[in-house]
């Protein structure tokens, strides 16, 4: 009620804006997260998050603790790696990532122990900078998939005022079902990292967004929203109607708020701060002990996984190793992902580390190939109107195909987030996603020349 | 792990919706089902022998030209097939075979071939093959058969229901007209007992289809209803208020087809909802001048075909901002420019 009264929240035009109906898959929603054994060794990638690679602090043979700082950087734009096991540094080397790029790594042997590091203590906050500093300092990033560093979306830019957080619980991506056993299993540490948050960032609106087909978290959450706060510190509960890509940040921002994020620009400009909900829960427990990041929840399913369930498994284990102890593959997969069935990275094969970022292992058999033969487009207009950013794929495709800057230029393709909407609704099977990161990198590639 | 299968490794999206190509052109098919067997049934089966011969002419042009032009083929996605189809239904039943294989031809070869193939075509090319036969042999193609005749399709030239209207001058006694028997009532106009086109006389098939189209999603409803809808507004207008005038002009002539099944045209109409209305809107307007203003007492087709050409315009002048775009600041007057 106080947000209409302060009249920051518009009247929600929570009508949906292009998109599409997926099937939702979510079947493990009935397991909470498992925690596996300790996998024998791990690797540690020194790039988990989006900016500057981390640079080693340990040596070959250092032995660690888990929890303990292995790597960091200087550059702003990048979060620590904390050993995830207990146990000795075996090599410094390279390892692939989901998308294909080798990036520098630490593998450490586990002694099955999972000792914590000694020095480890909860953060003595005070001020919103030490605030951020122990979000940066926990390893935290957006544990919804991107990767983006926690701290960095935290530190509002001078000059803008953010004043609603919005909690983001729509997990609308097919089969993953781990933000939403958060809502369940973890609820107060959801609602102790929204406090957290809200004090030290001085947020006045806090809006927990959910879609419709999660109807007991929606109750759970509702009952924690109703139970903590006066009504100064209201907590909404915003139920959204189930439609991909509802979770995506400046989709979620306008279903809740009405606000729109204009191209380039950042949810701060609209006075938003989005945060998956698995990454406010765990600053709330980082606060209270002091752990950082070091381990995380993912969802296990798809056809070709003979036992699908939510596990809790320590980063860096082998991919490998967590799809084995869900009974390995129950038939032959034909592809295998990092994250959702929408965006998803395809890999190529199981002998990849999990990352701070990745919500989810799905394997498919090859009955569930989906694939059209490529036609000509016909113009039919699906593209466009799936669009949540108000893009015309088929056109953007076209200009990109034939190399026609000057037509492509005013179509706005840098505003794409690669959601895969028109890709999913084009009858022609024409691959529309590959077509619009055509289409940014000549926006990029102009952008230099200038 | 050990692992030793190959993985099919693609961009996202790993998922894909059912809705093909081929799918459309059978849903359009399909809904154009309803008007055919009313031709049928209205004036004989010669307008089978019509069907077969602009769909065989049309798979037919359409291989060649693909064979010669070197380029993948394209009989599978059935699009030649709807283009044949909607031909024939655009044509009176006692149209010499012959005449009907040269529209196929034209709207294949020349209207869609010749610009690039499916979805590259400017104008809609079974429109574009009418209105050639249309120019090409007049007597032929205004040879109008009566509806149910007895004793077979014999070709009589008989006047359509626009065309009387026409001669009356609107605004006119429509109903006198009507209760003399000149002109077909209001149900026989309804179940096409009426001389016109195969296919576009039976107005309760036509909506049948065409509301199978808009459930399917197959189309929008903004082209036929901002057209349909521009057209009786100025009817009523020009009618004054007649509402008898008003419905012979929406049933009579090709408007239920056109609007429904050949405005729709995905590859020359806009893409997005806004350029839509415009063009449904402008469809209207043409149809009405020239059924008001004009020497005939048709315009479907010209009309079409003429919104067909501004369709590039259209969508430069709606393309919609990407998400969140801010509207630039409008100038002040008297601001330097």
């Amino acid at each position: 009620m106080s947000l209409k009264r302060t009249g920051v929240i518009r009247k929600a035009a929570a009508k949906p804006r292009g998109g599409v109906a997926v099937a939702h898959h979510k079947n493990t929603a009935d397991m909470p997260a498992e925690r596996l054994p300790a996998p024998p060794t791990v690797i540690l990638p020194m790039q988990q998050h989006i900016g500057a690679p981390c640079e080693p602090v340990v040596k070959v043979g250092d032995t660690v603790g888990l929890g303990q700082l292995i790597a960091d950087s200087e550059r702003p734009v990048s979060v620590p790696i904390h050993a995830s096991v207990s146990g000795k540094v075996t090599a410094i080397g390279e390892t692939p990532l989901p998308n294909g790029v080798i990036s520098p790594s630490i593998t450490i042997e586990s002694d099955g122990e999972m000792r914590l590091f000694e020095g480890i203590a909860p953060p003595k906050i005070e001020t919103k900078e030490d605030f951020i500093k122990a979000v940066r300092d926990s390893g935290l990033v957006g544990l919804g998939g991107a990767g983006f560093p926690a701290h960095i979306k935290l530190n509002t830019p001078p000059g803008k005022e953010v004043d609603t957080l919005i909690v983001n619980v729509a997990e609308c991506e097919p089969f993953i079902t781990v933000d939403y056993r958060e809502c369940l299993d973890n609820s107060w540490d959801v609602l102790s990292g929204i406090c957290t948050i809200r004090e030290f960032l001085g947020i006045k609106n806090v809006i927990i967004a959910i879609e419709d087909n999660k109807p007991l978290a929606v109750e759970e959450l509702k009952k924690l929203a109703a139970n903590s706060c006066n009504a100064k510190e209201n907590i909404q509960v915003t139920v959204l109607k189930s439609r991909y890509p509802q979770g995506a940040e400046k989709v979620i921002i306008h279903a809740v708020t009405g606000r729109k994020v204009p191209p380039g620009k950042l949810p701060a400009d609209a006075g938003c701060l989005v945060m998956n909900v698995a990454s406010v829960a765990f600053v709330a427990r980082y606060l209270k002990s002091g752990k950082s990041l070091t381990s995380r929840s993912l969802t296990v399913d798809g056809s070709a996984i003979a036992e699908p369930k939510n596990v809790r498994v320590p980063i860096g284990t082998d991919i490998g190793y967590i799809i084995e102890h869900c009974g390995g593959f129950k038939t032959d997969p034909y592809k295998l992902l990092m994250g959702g069935p929408m965006m998803g990275l395809a890999l190529i094969g199981p002998n990849i580390p999990l990352l701070k970022q990745n919500n989810a292992i799905l394997a498919f058999s090859a009955n569930d190939r989906r694939t059209k033969t490529e036609r000509p487009c016909i113009r039919c207009g699906r593209c466009v109107k799936a669009c949540p950013m108000l893009l015309t794929p088929f056109a953007i495709a076209r200009f990109a195909r034939t190399d026609n800057y000057e037509k492509l230029e005013p179509l706005g393709a840098t505003a794409c987030m690669e959601c895969g909407c028109c890709a999913y609704a084009c009858p022609s099977g024409i691959p529309l996603v590959q077509y619009m990161r055509l289409a940014k990198s000549m926006h990029s590639e102009q952008e230099a020349k200038k | 792990m050990t692992f030793d299968k190959k993985l099919t490794v693609s961009a996202s999206p790993h998922l894909r919706n059912g809705v093909t190509t081929t799918g459309i052109m059978l849903d359009v098919i399909i809904a154009l089902f309803p008007a055919s067997a009313a031709a049928v049934i209205l004036f004989g089966y010669r307008t089978l022998a019509v069907m077969a011969v602009t769909i065989a002419s049309a798979l037919l042009s359409e291989y060649i030209t693909v064979k010669i032009l070197k380029k993948p083929g394209t009989l599978s996605d059935l699009s030649a097939v709807v283009t044949g189809l909607i031909l024939a239904l655009n044509l009176p039943a006692s149209i010499p075979l012959w005449m009907a294989a040269i529209g196929s031809v034209v709207a294949i070869v020349v209207v869609k071939q010749f610009f690039g193939g499916l979805g590259q075509n400017y104008v809609n090319p079974a429109l574009m093959g009418r209105i050639v036969l249309f120019v090409s042999f007049p007597a032929a193609m205004s040879k109008w058969t009566n509806a149910l005749a007895q004793g077979g399709v014999e070709a009589v030239t008989t006047a359509t229901p626009l065309a009387l209207l026409k001669d009356l001058g609107a605004g006119n006694s429509v109903s006198e007209l009507a209760a003399i028997g000149s002109l077909p009532g209001l149900w026989q106009m309804f179940c096409g007992v009426r001389p016109g086109s195969m296919g576009e006389v039976c107005i309760a098939a036509l909506l049948f289809g065409g509301l199978y189209l808009l459930v399917r999603k197959v189309i929008s409803p903004a082209i036929p209803f901002a057209y349909i809808g521009t057209v009786a507004l100025i009817m009523l207008i020009a009618g004054k208020g007649d509402l008898n005038f008003l419905a012979y002009e929406i049933m009579g002539g090709g408007l239920i087809l056109g609007a429904f099944f050949m405005a729709t045209d995905y590859a020359t109409s806009p893409a997005n909802t806004k350029g839509r209305i415009i063009f449904g809107i402008g469809c209207g307007i043409i149809t009405s001048v020239i059924r008001l203003f004009a020497n005939m007492p048709e315009g479907v087709s010209f009309s079409i075909l003429l919104m067909n050409i501004l369709v590039p315009h259209i969508e430069r002048i709606t393309a919609v901002k990407p998400f969140g775009t801010l509207k630039e600041p409008k100038k002040k007057k008297g601001e330097a420019k």
